[in-house]
């Protein structure tokens, strides 16, 4: 077995060092007659070749977004990666290292989670950022937690176009915590009233922009009918791509943003590893979740970082941490990072520009098939159209066509039957005219059959 | 009692600095500046076609104030990077001995396949009749892992260790809950990882400490006196943090069951046990597996992680959404409770998608290339390799627990430095400058001056050699008096020690741009 380096004779010479007959011995606290002797009832050991072999045919049977015109999002965005991303995160110190628990060996680490805080922080608007999350989704519910630990309120107020997910990720912590969730009903065309559902019982406001149908947001307006009401204003961005042309969160008012990391340096990969960021008011730091490295010198006075106010984990905390997070998600940092160094500001703009430029021209030629309604006024490059009929077997047959189309609404949340014509549209800068060209004849065909 | 002094934080005086260099370079140990400093808005090492022009739609929210970000070039990113990683010690670099870690090897044919264009480049939201290979494969890692717990339902998404603990005593909550039952507190051992005590007291639950025994486990009976109708659950971690296997777990499930709770085993020392030991045997309700450690998906300096968790019959209806479910000849994707199966009541919703598909495949990597052979004797060399140190070091380290078989790491206390002038943190910064990566160290909390050593089965014969003859002279060395080889180090690191302190009083959590120089006063 190619992983395992003892030999037969190195385990009879070890266990005799040991002082037992066979390894049996070393198991001898496990009750009578539950330690296994035979081996698990699974097939043997393989080598590459037949692994690479069944797991390839596996993956054969999925159709990969590269090889189709690909228009999906809602939380998860097909982008471009460069290869140098990739390259680096594999670099086996950083890949093979584990939380920098001994900073002296891992300031590789700890350098790059300081860079990602800051990108993150600016990116956002905000004042400071934590080391990552799970995701955007787990980030969302650790914001709402940490909004009850400031506030010491226990309801928490969802936008109705938040990411059903998301809006199910927080409902279901906050069920079985005992803590208290509102959320009104989606408005695909993006006009929420929801400060007239704010009163001095709500601890936040989780409103999310782009929202999940792709409308923009103006924040500043709801950011100010919380912090009246003694409320902190919580916001989701699920494309981070969009905070290089549409205003932060952080300068409409926003006291925590959480976002979805993944559509930088990251592969769509079925759904995970993603990385949530995490970001919010310096005068909150201490209420934060998640790992944080801080700068300090070592005893030669140089330059260094080390995990800090570690006094909130649970590490040492235990109970009384703010969170349960251990493992975050490193190496997804990493990769957003790198690919945040790459683009640089310039870079990200108009990898930002390229993107809404797409969606624009996407939606407009789709809004020009006869039947189909764009719902947007504004949109980043996300956004919803209303088809006849019911929009999950719309995307079934253009798939059937070679077009994988967007998300039926009705797949995120099946209880809203009068969506059920919506579908969720994302256009990139993968996608080229010809794909666009393609979806609007797949569509067109599609509605009139 | 528990040991709550923790760690030294503040580093000895300052010791004399080695000869400088003008870069403040060491040959290959380059020193690297921010990237905030080397780097400018407008460089970009990524080439985009600008759009054409366009009537945007933006509204009145387009971004124009600066955003600071420093980009760079391909090449010194590159560079930037590399030069990083050079700091770090991983896996690859040697011995990482972290208990309760398993720093194990994390095979590339791995990465090869989870980079597979079928499972990196599909969304976890485009149409299921899409994706039935993905499907396939979580059945198929749903298969082993049922297989090796012996317990029969699982949850995928869970996306690290903690999370599945939250996921597990969720499930715990809603299963007393459909009873009509509201319990208020959850049992915990001195012994458990933070993490057990954190998500009980997320979910509201009063946290319950149970007594470790001399002998490093729990008692039942100190379990029994605990038990009421108002406790919901244990949290055992099997084998526990002091490297010992509960040998009392029979009976603590019987008791745990017969007052109408649960038992939650923390999975994080699976590794000791797969293979050759099925949870589910033992009278396990819920237990989190963290694909990270015992099949060897990359720790990646933090995570991802992966917590899929096994459930009994008796929790498996509240498995949370999204889930499989078998049907012949192919796996069905229930994502809402509306098309779950008859019975099932699905206690909410954990994240956004799936779960960490990445590591899914990883992990099925690894387990279809050891095979279930493989993996039994995976476990018996990581027990094995643990035990060697043990009895290595048994004559000059302190065994809190008496000298007796360990499982798959080994847990030695600091009694053995009283009167030396060198603490747990002394020695593990030694081992450092010897070219090792430190054990765990002041946990747990249940013995003063904790060294958890996880040598995994990664390890060869000759590399367990060396380690042992390395802390034998270290340990030589503490006894002779050299006190400086230890408060010193380390001396050869990137890094000498930090200072904590200061990191945690004044937090500098983000860099800043230097503030403009001073206006000469008219």
């Amino acid at each position: 077995m190619r992983y395992l380096p003892l030999t037969p004779e190195d385990r009879c010479e070890m266990l005799a060092r040991i002082g037992v007959h066979d390894v049996d011995a070393l198991f001898a606290d496990v009750p009578a007659g539950k330690l296994r002797r035979a081996p698990p009832d699974l097939p043997g050991y393989r080598g590459e070749i037949e692994i690479e072999r069944l797991l390839g045919a596996m993956a054969a049977k999925n159709v990969a977004a590269g090889t189709a015109p690909f228009f999906v999002g809602c939380g998860a965005y097909r982008h471009h990666v460069p290869a140098t991303v990739d390259h680096l995160v594999q670099r086996s110190e950083f890949l093979t290292s584990y939380t920098p628990y001994q900073p002296e060996i891992a300031q590789g680490t700890l350098q790059y989670l300081f860079e990602f805080q800051t990108q993150v922080a600016m990116l956002t608007g905000m004042e400071v950022a934590n080391a990552s999350m799970y995701d955007g989704s787990t980030a969302a519910a650790e914001a709402v937690l940490m909004a009850h630990r400031i506030t010491k309120r226990r309801k928490a107020l969802l936008a109705g176009n938040l990411h059903p997910h998301y809006r199910e990720t927080i409902a279901t912590v906050s069920r079985l915590a005992d803590d208290a969730v509102i959320t009104p009903a989606p408005q695909p065309a993006g006009r929420e009233d929801l400060a007239r559902l704010i009163d001095d019982t709500v601890s936040c406001v989780v409103v999310q922009t782009p929202d999940v149908f792709g409308n923009l947001h103006d924040l500043s307006v709801i950011a100010a009918s919380a912090h009246a009401a003694g409320a902190l204003l919580i916001a989701v961005v699920t494309e981070a791509v969009s905070l290089g042309l549409v205003t932060a969160p952080g300068d409409m008012g926003a006291d925590i943003v959480v976002a979805e990391g993944q559509s930088l340096g990251n592969p769509l990969t079925f759904g995970g590893p993603y990385v949530g960021l995490f970001a919010s008011r310096q005068k909150y730091v201490r209420q934060m979740p998640g790992r944080l490295a801080g700068e300090t010198v070592d005893v030669e006075g140089r330059r260094s970082y080390v995990l800090t106010l570690s006094a909130r984990e649970q590490h040492i905390r235990r109970e009384k941490a703010t969170s349960n997070i251990c493992t975050n998600s490193g190496l997804c940092a990493l990769a957003f990072s790198i690919h945040l160094t790459l683009l640089g500001e310039a870079g990200l703009r108009r990898l930002a520009r390229l993107n809404h430029a797409n969606a624009v021209a996407l939606a407009d030629a789709l809004a020009r098939v006869p039947g189909v309604t764009l719902l947007n006024d504004t949109f980043f490059n996300e956004f919803t159209i209303r088809v006849p009929g019911d929009a999950a077997q719309v995307i079934e047959a253009l798939a059937r066509k070679g077009v994988l189309g967007g998300v039926p609404f009705a797949r995120l949340d099946p209880s809203r039957s009068e969506l059920a014509d919506l579908i969720v549209v994302a256009a990139t800068e993968v996608n080229t005219p010809a794909d666009r060209e393609a979806y609007v004849k797949a569509l067109a065909e599609v509605i009139r059959c | 009692m528990l040991n709550r002094e923790g760690r030294p934080t503040t580093p000895p005086a300052a010791a004399s600095a080695t000869a400088g260099t003008f870069t403040g370079n060491r040959a290959l140990r380059i020193e690297e500046a921010l990237i905030f400093e080397i780097g400018r808005p407008e460089v970009s090492g990524v080439d985009i076609a600008e759009p054409n022009k366009f009537a945007p739609r933006l509204g009145a929210l387009e971004r124009t104030a600066p955003i600071g970000l420093p980009g760079l070039s391909e090449p010194e990113t590159v560079r930037h990077y590399v030069r990083l990683s050079r700091t770090n010690y991983g896996i690859d670099s040697g011995i990482y001995p972290l208990g309760s870690c398993t720093m194990k090897h994390n095979p590339r044919l791995n990465e090869k396949l989870a980079r597979l264009p079928g499972f990196a480049d599909v969304h976890p939201l485009q149409p299921v009749s899409t994706v039935p290979g993905a499907l396939e494969l979580i059945g198929e890692l749903a298969r082993w892992l049922i297989e090796l717990t012996g317990m029969p339902a699982l949850a995928l998404s869970p996306k690290a260790g903690a999370h599945g603990e939250l996921c597990g005593i969720m499930a715990i909550k809603a299963a007393l809950a459909a009873r009509g039952e509201r319990r208020s507190a959850i049992l915990v051992p001195e012994s458990a990882h933070g993490t057990n005590p954190a998500t009980a007291a997320l979910l509201g639950y009063r946290v319950e400490p149970v007594p470790t025994r001399p002998d490093g486990t729990v008692d039942v009976n100190e379990v029994k006196q605990r038990l009421s109708g108002d406790v919901a659950a244990i949290m055992l971690t099997n084998p526990n943090t002091c490297g010992l296997f509960e040998r009392d777990i029979e009976d603590i499930a019987e008791a745990v069951h017969a007052a109408g709770a649960f038992l939650y085993a923390d999975g994080a020392n699976f590794n000791a046990l797969m293979g050759r030991v099925r949870p589910g045997d033992l009278g396990i309700d819920a237990m989190h597996i963290n694909l990270h450690k015992t099949f060897s998906t990359p720790h990646g300096g933090g995570g991802p992680g992966a917590g899929p968790v096994a459930f009994s019959a008796a929790l498996a209806p509240f498995v949370p959404l999204p889930y499989l479910v078998s049907e012949p000849g192919r796996w069905r994707l229930v994502e809402h409770a509306g098309d779950a199966p008859a019975g099932a009541q699905p206690f909410g919703r954990l994240t956004a998608f799936h779960g960490q598909m990445g590591m899914f495949v990883r992990a099925l990597a690894y387990m279809l290339s050891h095979g279930g052979d493989g993996l039994k004797q995976a476990a018996e060399d990581a027990v094995l390799n643990a035990n060697y140190v043990r009895a290595g070091l048994a004559d000059v380290m302190s065994l809190p627990y008496g000298d007796r078989a360990c499982m798959h790491e080994v847990l030695f206390d600091d009694e053995w430095l009283h009167g030396t002038g060198i603490t747990t943190l002394d020695f593990a910064k030694a081992m450092i400058d010897e070219g090792f990566h430190p054990m765990t160290v002041y946990f747990p909390l249940v013995v003063h001056g904790a060294m958890l050593i996880e040598p995994t089965e990664s390890e060869s014969k000759a590399a367990l050699d060396l380690f042992i003859a390395t802390l034998r002279d270290l340990a030589f060395a503490a006894r002779r008096g050299e006190v400086a080889r230890f408060t010193e180090a380390p001396r050869y690191a990137p890094r000498r020690r930090l200072d904590e302190t200061r990191a945690a009083r004044q937090p500098v959590l983000r860099w800043s741009a230097p503030a403009p120089k001073a206006e000469v006063a008219e």
